[in-house]
């Protein structure tokens, strides 16, 4: 569905980006974990040309998005949706309008039909008696909910998450995570997750992906990425004291139990 | 995309630096033709109307109270200055028309464009570029909502709109202001005053300056949208950015009001 072909990405002289190629296919969740600096967000923002590669290309489907302007650019944009680190929400605009935004702006929807789509997103994502509020009124982890809601209220194919834990205490962290599965298993959505927490990528993902000065050491699904010999692999999971028999049945439960 | 990728050191060495700023002046143009072109579509779209007015009500009217001081002040200025001169030929009647020509032709668009690139211009470089390094512009273009039409479009209409009138009320005041002065400092009575200030009062002085001051809105506005657009590196970027603005905007007002007059009168 999204496919990097041998993409560089160069700032300055320093390659973040190194000829990476990957395929993200319909329907999974894909996370991409590493160390800060390794260029995770910036592979994010490649698939929706925030950024443009150096070399290479991106593809979604049949469109190639890195050579993507105007109307064709705006086609490919609107099947996704986009967290951003920052949940990104409008401070003036209170969180049920930053939601209604996109509909308000961009379809020919009637007020009550906007409203009840914001009301159905806010329920999706736990926030259902906070739409009047200011994004200053409300939790770090609330902003984030508010934002996850905004980016699946059209309706997209593709759900980006760029860290969408950071910042998070882990309570609230395995509720988004939570609430990533069940967006991708409920609606189909292909997620991609950008993330520093390995747990939450272990327990949500189909695929992990670490990237690694530029280029993925290692894809592969989480019950074979733990087990995986790859130095870098092992230290990142090392560092994060992640065994190699970590029990993946035991968290699973234990994850949906709490919620 | 509408937001810049971070600076590697771009702009680097002389030709760089020229290389870049022939850029800005491209990327910056267009922006304001853009905004500009979208100002029909502000009118008729109930929503961008309401932000075109939320907009007119932040740039004029929050101006009024510092536009009314620093008017006053000037036409106070212009008319002790003249005033001084004119006595030692017992000619100071004449400070009214002295006053209404400065007023009218420079100080009016020019005090005006100074107060809005202070109050306004530096507002609006401040917000946009939080808005960039918050990701939030981003956020827009990915909910394919054109940051130009939703956020630059209101208020290039709005400065559009209100600096000429900003800066007739700025002429207004200054009169009244100089009128004081003359009344009270140089016992020039205040029907005299206004007298001479009419009769040496052009149409044309009165056009070209709302004229003037009509660019200098769009410049402010230009110059401000596009530093907060193109702000990268955070917090320390936005301060950069806000400063930018008020530079560029300061010089581009001088040198825009010079070649306006050129243009309107001849040697």
């Amino acid at each position: 569905m999204i496919r990097f072909d041998h993409v560089t990405k160069r700032f300055g002289s320093r390659n973040v980006l190194d000829d990476l190629s990957f395929e993200i296919q319909k329907g999974e969740v894909f996370a991409i974990v590493g160390p800060s600096g390794t260029g995770k967000s910036v592979t994010l923002k490649h698939m929706v040309r925030l950024l443009t590669p150096n070399e290479g290309s991106v593809w979604l489907d049949e469109t190639e998005i890195s050579a993507a302007t105007g109307k064709t650019l705006d086609i490919v944009r609107s099947r996704f949706g986009y967290l951003f680190q920052s949940a990104a929400l409008l401070g003036w605009m209170t969180v049920e309008e930053n939601i209604a935004l996109p509909l308000r702006e961009k379809t020919k929807l009637k007020e009550d039909e906007i409203a009840e789509r914001v009301q159905s997103a806010l329920e999706m994502v736990g926030l259902a008696n906070e739409g009047e509020k200011y994004p200053n009124e409300i939790s770090g982890g609330m902003q984030k909910r508010a934002g996850l809601a905004r980016s699946i209220v059209c309706k997209p194919e593709i759900v980006l998450y760029d860290e969408p834990t950071s910042g998070l205490d882990p309570i609230t962290s395995r509720t988004i995570d939570r609430l990533i599965l069940s967006l991708n298993r409920r609606l189909g959505i292909t997620s991609v997750v950008v993330t520093h927490d390995l747990y939450g990528a272990l327990l949500s993902a189909d695929r992990i992906a670490l990237l690694h000065q530029g280029r993925f050491v290692e894809v592969n699904t989480p019950e074979q990425f733990i087990r995986s010999e790859q130095p870098n692999v092992r230290g990142f999971l090392d560092a994060q004291f992640v065994p190699r028999d970590w029990d993946f049945e035991s968290q699973r439960r234990g994850n949906q139990e709490s919620e | 995309m509408i937001t810049r990728e971070p600076d590697w050191g771009e702009g680097r060495g002389l030709f760089g630096g020229i290389l870049h700023a022939f850029g800005a002046v491209g990327r910056g143009g267009v922006l304001v033709f853009q905004s500009i072109a979208l100002f029909p579509l502000m009118l008729v779209r109930g929503r961008s109307r309401r932000e075109l007015f939320a907009q007119m009500y932040q740039a004029g009217i929050r101006s009024l109270p510092v536009i009314t001081v620093v008017a006053f002040f000037t036409g106070m200025i212009l008319a002790l200055q003249v005033g001084l001169e004119l006595r030692r030929f017992n000619q100071e009647i004449y400070i009214g028309s002295a006053v209404m020509v400065a007023l009218l032709r420079e100080m009016g668009p020019f005090m005006t464009g100074i107060v809005l690139t202070a109050c306004v211009g530096s507002s609006m470089a401040a917000q946009l570029g939080t808005m960039t390094v918050n990701e939030e512009i981003a956020a827009l273009e990915m909910m394919t909502i054109s940051p130009v039409r939703f956020l630059m479009a209101p208020r290039m209409g709005a400065m559009i709109l209100m600096t000429p009138l900003i800066s007739f009320y700025t002429c207004i005041v200054g009169i009244l202001g100089g009128g004081v002065v003359g009344l009270t400092q140089l016992n020039v009575p205040w029907g005299q005053y206004i007298t001479t200030a009419m009769n040496f009062g052009d149409l044309r002085d009165l056009y070209v300056g709302l004229f003037k001051a009509l660019v200098f809105g769009i410049i402010i506005t230009g110059v401000s949208c596009y530093q907060g657009f193109t702000t990268t590196h955070g917090a320390v970027g936005v301060g950069r950015s806000t400063r930018q603005s008020v530079i560029t905007s300061l010089l581009l007002i001088l040198m825009t009001g010079y070649i306006i007059t050129r243009m309107f009168y001849d040697l």
